[in-house]
């Protein structure tokens, strides 16, 4: 009994020192070889146990005692829980950014800053107006993106209808459903080995194109959205597919390519907005016509809520990459080229037709992101700011998300979050939208660097390292 | 170029009758003899007059619109038919300097006789001028691109160092009321993003390029958002930033069309000067850039002469954000008011031109001269109302690096180690 339970330690793979501090813990502490055997299977078909973790679950012993099973079990889930997993270092990380962000607000209202003047004689005037500053501003992030109570109580007593209650959820989910599409572009080219930055780019495309279609085309109501969705994911392969075929023709670094088309897109924008047949006719500023009715993406919950079927699209398109990525051959050929292109190469897949192929389906995906927001109901028109910024803004949430398809529809949940509350947080508590973006590549810069959070919280290190965020190779 | 495609090694090997400078150069007649014929026939029949001055008088290069431009055409296409003869390939980079002077003379030739009447002028003193103006940033920009990635760290964080810079720049300037200060502060503020850069990819080996993009998000975010807490409410308080006046250089600045240009400039653009000569000294001819080059191109080999790859590699992205905080104060301490987002990509051209420039100091003015020229070239089209749409001149520079990393223009190559993260061991 006294050597059996090393094999009850599924969580850390990498470290054999720490593999053997905990070790000795859980043999202290007297736990059953049930519990050993059940979490050596666990080990087992995982398939990652480092040879260390093998052999010490082989090396289990016969199960006897069956008393302290649960509690061992509950010991390591909670030592599990606070260790450094993907899911504690992303709330952790969230965490941290909304703390900083806190300090920002509070370092920059005149008002609040004033009573730290006198911090010393009275502390609890500059406690009091920091933290009405922080909650205002928080509180309205959060009723702007998920729910408000007042609106729940309007409407549970009848005084108020019920979209307001959900008036919220649909601002984040339509504000969620470009980002899923751009994030899966870079997801999926990460997933390659190649970096897309240019989703921006592929996102502009496809804006046009769909715009184009959208109102030049006259063509039946569901033909003409289909067809004007076909034209952006197009537009974005096509963008996609010129740096990929310069990657597999020349080498040529895609981050480099992806960054120049995306500067030489957003020109081309500004250029087409203007010419004749596209200009709205009786606008002097820089605004096309509108997209026709019949192009453009239903509402789901009726004209008063903007939330429209982009979201259905965009867990169409994250189940579908999925699927491409973990069940079909070319998805195969694409993690193998990703994790090592010579070794693809001798295996027999064509390194060069995957880089094609890859950048240009990317494209495509940026390129109905970029459909959502022309056809969708944050814009009918083109204007030289009509993308936004979804294609950066894919690139965080591609990595916040961990480049998995549903880890990147969860992280683009949670920036649409971000962007409706913030809206709300900039009318009511009059805190600038840009704090989201401070927030969004803090969370992101955060989660790249587990190893700090891990330091400033104290985190017992863990399967981190499976997160695929280093893409290290150079030009 | 890191990855080396199946094609790349097959030209390597056997190169064959189609080398680079023959394709280059039939690339440049094709470009001539359309220059030649296109351009020559679109220009008018009106002198096309270059002027030494800031307005139509003082003294002028003049010359026949048509014949200009036929005449540049065809010396661009000799050029390239040079190249195709396969002259020694120490006449490369000559032969396709001349080619392109030659197109782009060509080009001018035309716009500026099809100009309105009145107009077929091109004062070359603005020109010269508005082009180092515009240069100034990239210039910057990419002297920091060049620090950094020589030790082996990719900068894509140059757009966020000269933003920080220009930011730290007008707030400090203005708060202290002195323009020295706000140098020094934009100096800080572009090395504050280095820190972040640096501790992010050197100690926790976090992406290079992940972490240049993630701040300059950042930049624009935490910039943005101080703006619209501090700066636009109370302007007087915090935006405000005192001004470096013009200091024209004795005799020097009394040179034409160089004098005005490059010798009464502000503080930012005799710095600017000298820290490529510096950088390019210090790179090339000191012990300290024989270190950087070495740690850029095989890191393991300078440790193991006792190089302290990682200490080095800090110092110089520090002092890389240092200078990229200088080139966004010569915004606000010499131009503007700071506003949102005024970087608005020029740090994304200083990349480009420190890509053109193939990570020299050297190259990289060039370069960034080149970008500012095209920059300030579609200002002057603008201006006498030409038909070629500025978007389409602003996408030059971004078309030309495309075309450079693509091989078509010469090969480009990184430092070896370029963003690879050293772990020692």
């Amino acid at each position: 009994m006294t050597d059996v339970n090393t094999s009850g330690v599924p969580a850390p793979r990498e470290n054999p020192d720490r593999e053997h501090a905990e070790a000795e813990k859980v043999s202290t502490a007297d736990a059953s070889g049930d519990a050993g055997t059940t979490n050596g299977d666990a080990v087992h078909t995982t398939g990652e146990a480092t040879p260390l973790g093998a052999t010490a679950a082989t090396a289990g012993g016969a199960p006897t005692d069956r008393d302290g099973g649960a509690a061992l079990l509950l010991t390591l889930f909670v030592r599990n829980l606070w260790s450094a997993n993907t899911v504690t270092v992303t709330v952790l990380a969230i965490v941290l950014a909304l703390v900083i962000g806190a300090i920002l607000i509070i370092v920059s209202d005149p008002d609040v800053l004033a009573t730290f003047g006198y911090l010393a004689a009275r502390p609890s005037d500059a406690l009091n107006s920091s933290w009405a500053a922080v909650s205002d501003a928080y509180a309205n992030l959060f009723k702007g993106a998920v729910v408000d109570p007042a609106a729940v109580r309007d409407w549970i007593n009848g005084t108020g209808g019920w979209q307001p209650v959900f008036a919220p959820i649909s601002e984040t989910l339509t504000y969620a459903a470009p980002l899923v599409f751009t994030g899966l572009a870079v997801s999926l080219a990460f997933r390659g080995g190649l970096f897309n930055i240019g989703a921006q780019g592929q996102a502009t495309l496809g804006v046009i194109l769909a715009a184009l279609a959208g109102f030049l085309l006259p063509l039946p109501p569901v033909v003409h959205l289909i067809v004007a969705l076909l034209a952006g994911a197009l537009g974005g392969a096509l963008w996609g597919f010129a740096s990929g075929f310069l990657k597999a023709r020349t080498g040529a670094h895609e981050v480099i390519t992806t960054i120049m088309l995306n500067y030489v897109a957003t020109y081309f924008l500004a250029w087409i907005i203007v010419q004749d047949g596209v200009h709205a006719p009786d606008r002097t500023d820089a605004i096309s016509r509108s997209v026709d009715g019949s192009a453009q993406l239903p509402r789901l919950l009726g004209g008063d809520l903007r939330v429209h079927l982009g979201i259905v699209l965009a867990v169409a398109a994250t189940w579908a990459v999925s699927w491409l990525l973990n069940r079909s051959t070319l998805g195969f050929e694409l993690r193998a080229v990703g994790a090592n292109p010579e070794a693809a190469r001798t295996a027999g897949i064509s390194v060069a037709r995957t880089y094609v192929l890859v950048m240009a389906i990317a494209g495509a995906l940026a390129g109905l992101g970029g459909s959502n927001m022309v056809l969708g109901s944050t814009a009918t028109a083109l204007t030289p700011l009509v993308v936004a910024q979804i294609g950066f803004d894919g690139i965080l949430v591609a990595l916040l998300g961990r480049v998995k398809p549903w880890g990147v529809a969860l992280a683009a949940l949670l920036f649409g979050a971000l962007q409706a509350g913030g809206n709300r947080m900039q009318s009511y508590a009059s805190v600038s939208l840009e704090l989201v973006t401070v927030l969004q590549a803090l969370i992101v810069i955060f989660i790249a660097a587990p190893a700090l959070v891990k330091a400033i919280f104290g985190l017992r290190a863990a399967r981190v390292a499976r997160a695929q965020m280093s893409m290290a190779k150079g030009w | 170029m890191s990855t080396v495609t199946a094609d790349d090694v097959a030209v390597a090997v056997r190169p064959g009758f189609w080398t680079r400078d023959r394709k280059v150069g039939a690339g440049a007649v094709l470009f001539g003899v359309v220059a030649a014929a296109l351009f020559g026939a679109l220009a008018t029949g009106a002198d096309a007059r270059f002027t030494i001055s800031e307005d139509a008088g003082g003294a002028a290069v003049a010359i026949d619109g048509t014949l200009g431009a036929i005449l540049f055409g065809l010396i661009a296409a000799a050029a390239g038919a040079a190249l195709l003869a396969g002259v020694p390939t120490r006449w490369f980079t000559p032969l396709l300097g001349v080619a392109v002077v030659g197109v782009v003379l060509s080009f001018l030739c035309w716009q500026v006789s099809a100009a309105p009447a009145g107009q077929n002028f091109m004062p070359l003193v603005n020109i010269v001028r508005g082009t180092f103006i515009l240069a100034l940033p990239l210039i910057f920009g990419s002297l920091a691109g060049v620090l950094c990635e020589r030790s082996g760290v990719v900068n894509v964080a140059i757009e966020g160092q000269l933003l920080m810079g220009a930011f730290c720049g007008a707030l400090v300037g203005t708060i202290a009321a002195n323009a020295w200060v706000g140098l020094v502060a934009a100096a800080l503020g572009g090395a504050l993003i280095s820190l972040l850069l640096a501790v992010f990819t050197i100690r926790y080996l976090v992406d290079q390029v992940v972490m240049g993009i993630v701040l300059n998000l950042f930049a624009v975010g935490l910039t943005g958002f101080l703006y619209e807490r501090l700066m636009q409410p109370d302007a007087a308080a915090y935006n405000q930033p005192p001004r470096f006046e013009a200091w024209p250089i004795p005799v020097l600045s009394d040179i034409p069309l160089l004098g005005p240009a490059l010798f009464s400039g502000t503080i930012f653009l005799y710095l600017a000067l000298v820290l490529v000569v510096v950088i390019h000294v210090a790179l090339f001819r000191t012990r300290w850039g024989l270190r950087t080059r070495s740690v850029g191109e095989h890191p393991t080999a300078a440790d193991t002469l006792g190089v302290k790859v990682l200490a080095l590699r800090y110092r110089n992205v520090l002092l890389a954000g240092m200078v990229a905080g200088v080139g966004g104060a010569s915004y606000t301490l010499a131009l503007y008011t700071f506003t949102k987002n005024m970087i608005g990509g020029k740090g994304f051209i200083a990349l480009a031109a420190l890509i053109f420039g193939r990570w020299s100091p050297t190259g990289a003015l060039l370069a960034a001269l080149f970008f500012g020229f095209a920059d300030q070239l579609g200002t002057y089209l603008s201006a006498i109302n030409s038909k070629i749409p500025s978007e389409f001149l602003a996408m030059l520079p971004y078309l030309a690096t495309l075309l450079a990393v693509a091989g078509l223009v010469g090969k480009v190559r990184a430092p070896a180690a370029d963003g690879k993260p050293y772990i020692k061991g």
